[in-house]
């Protein structure tokens, strides 16, 4: 027999190479899906290549690649960060990582744009690594600042979250504020997000962190289950806290460090999505977490077809798109909170 | 018969105020198989000695449990503790909330599922069984974790050596009068199966009816600790609570009834 839960799981499944296709199929070119299936059985120096098939190969299927593993990274630090803060509406970027790689990236614009053509390659991994690096910092910072000889406050490292994202939040300013028009407007094109620089370097680099982070995060479903019972009660079912919480930290700050770099700061996919899926299979992160991952792809790669073709062919910054569609999901959800025993 | 619990002139000092004393050279001991409760007015020091047994703040002095394991998967299994309050505010079942109890326990999911409803029954809670945790009112909510402290140790075989000790702040707070009688009388249950129990208590009745042994702090130190006829008496209970009262015994089992004048 079939349970709802059991149904739930299989449409969410299954959604996501459907996503995949949707996202390979329209764009300011639109492919017929068989067309776009096709295409991905083409080698690229097969002689029946066409037009189509290199605009597949080349542009959209690295970006349905990042997009959709962008996604599932911000889908499951979002819930892993909610369960570690016991808070439903904590998000990835409450522990400072991503106001500091938005500084760390505007840094990177800012002095990089003297020395060498932002336009080329080794512009873009620059920024990319200017903001890993700053929100590696932020997560070091926000992290020493909350523990102490007794073990990590997670209440004291929500603050100082708040706080280091305030500091990195008025260094960007600053920085836009001296910055000549060109670094103001690469600076607010990143800080709204946007896959468009999406290629297959890229998706290697996504590829590498993803696997480690979405294989290791269902390792602590269990832990965060009894997390969300308070900590000492967490110890008191043996399990060992502080390192459960460095670990959790290391691989949220690696997680949402690696899609800020690649993809910009995307709004809502880490807050939005582990909710709904919590909704819908309940807070037990066995299931939580993986479901989250998938939802989290499905958002980005949806959001981003819809960035990609509604005003084609003009492209809007995904991050747009999705603060748009979440936003507004999410007020309903506050609205109807009681109907799932939140309060 | 070496005691299951010995506690020896423990000290706590507050980790935050490094003059404050919360706890001063207390000593008490509890066997196999009794109810030992804590009694005293507010912020005596009775949470902080729980605290302190129960590994989560650093004291002077010594602890002693009898066969406790140093692993802390295997000590799970040995003692359980339910804190004063329950911080859980995610949309839990209520036989997910109990389930959670089994974590340092490798017995199988079919063995757990049967605990989780023994442990349920035992607090009256079987009826809740689906619901979600954070719907239900206080006194449920209090005897769904009562029930998942107690599917923690629930049997004796789990635990090494059979050192079974179960540590509760407070648990009857939020409830009425008919589940405070039901907790205490399954308590007594368990605690002849071989468990010492700890249990901070504010009713000094229920105290006086179901406790074997009583330990009185006043103002960080011990005002005295032995059988229940030895500590509640009336001297005591104007030391402590600063209430005059009379001292009568329970027509039924002739344990002492405190009656405020």
């Amino acid at each position: 027999m079939l349970t709802a839960q059991t149904r739930t799981i299989c449409i969410v499944v299954a959604l996501v190479p459907l996503s995949v296709l949707v996202a390979l199929a329209f764009g300011t070119v639109s492919i017929p899906i068989y067309d776009a299936l096709l295409a991905l059985t083409h080698s690229a120096n097969d002689a029946s290549v066409n037009r189509s098939d290199l605009v597949i190969q080349q542009i959209r299927l690295p970006r349905a690649i990042l997009a959709a593993l962008v996604g599932a990274l911000l889908g499951i630090c979002g819930a892993t960060t909610q369960g570690l803060f016991r808070n439903p509406l904590a998000d990835p970027s409450l522990i400072g990582v991503t106001a500091g790689a938005s500084a760390g990236a505007a840094l990177a614009i800012f002095f990089a744009s003297s020395i060498s053509n932002l336009g080329g390659l080794s512009g873009l991994s620059l920024i990319s690594f200017g903001a890993f690096l700053g929100g590696a910092l932020a997560v070091i910072l926000v992290y020493s600042m909350a523990t102490n000889s007794r073990g990590t406050s997670v209440a004291t490292m929500l603050l100082a979250g708040i706080a280091i994202t305030a500091i990195a939040g008025s260094l960007t300013s600053i920085l836009e504020f001296f910055g000549n028009d060109e670094m103001l407007r690469r600076i607010s094109l990143w800080r709204m997000g946007g896959l468009d620089g999406a290629s297959y370097s890229r998706v290697v680099i996504a590829m590498i962190f993803s696997a480690v982070v979405l294989t290791i995060l269902p390792r602590f479903s269990t832990a965060l289950n009894a997390l969300l019972l308070g900590e000492s009660e967490a110890r008191h079912l043996g399990l060992a806290v502080q390192n459960i919480k460095i670990g959790l930290i290391l691989l949220v700050a690696a997680g949402v460090g690696v899609s800020v770099a690649l993809a910009g700061t995307i709004a809502f996919v880490g807050l939005v999505i582990p909710h709904i899926m919590r909704l819908l299979v309940g807070p037990d992160h066995r299931l939580l977490l993986p479901l989250s991952a998938a939802g989290g792809a499905i958002l980005l790669l949806l959001s981003d077809t819809i960035a990609r073709t509604i005003f084609a062919p003009i492209e809007l910054p995904v991050g747009l798109v999705t603060a748009l569609l979440g936003a507004p999901f999410f007020i309903s959800l506050l609205r109807h909170r009681h109907d799932y025993g939140m309060r | 018969m070496r005691p299951l619990l010995n506690v020896d002139e423990v000290s706590i000092h507050s980790p935050n105020a490094r003059h404050a004393v919360l706890l001063d050279s207390v000593s008490c001991h509890v066997n196999a198989g009794e109810i030992l409760a804590i009694i005293g007015p507010n912020g005596a020091g009775k949470s902080s000695l729980v605290s302190a047994i129960a590994g989560d703040l650093d004291y002077q002095g010594s602890i002693d449990i009898m066969g406790v394991a140093t692993e802390p998967k295997l000590r799970a299994r040995q003692i359980a503790v339910l804190p004063q309050l329950s911080l859980l505010n995610f949309p839990y079942r209520v036989s997910q909330v109990v389930e959670l109890a089994r974590i340092p326990h490798a017995t199988g999911r079919l063995r757990d599922s049967e605990i989780v409803g023994e442990a349920l029954t035992a607090m009256d809670a079987d009826y809740l069984h689906d619901r979600l945790y954070t719907e239900l009112s206080g006194g449920e909510k209090q005897r769904v974790q009562l029930a998942r402290v107690l599917a923690q140790i629930w049997q004796s075989d789990d635990a090494e050596q059979g050192t079974r000790l179960l540590l509760l702040d407070e648990p009857t707070t939020a409830l009425d009068l008919g589940h405070q009688q039901l907790l205490m009388r399954a308590l007594k249950t368990f605690a002849t199966q071989g468990v010492a129990i700890i249990m901070v208590l504010h009713d000094i009745n229920l105290t006086a009816q179901y406790a074997d042994r009583v330990l009185a702090l006043l103002c960080s130190q011990r005002l005295a600790f032995g059988t229940t006829k030895d500590v509640i008496t009336a001297d005591n209970i104007k030391a402590l609570f600063n209430v005059d009262s009379k001292i009568a015994l329970h027509p039924n089992n002739g344990s002492p009834v405190v009656i405020g004048l």
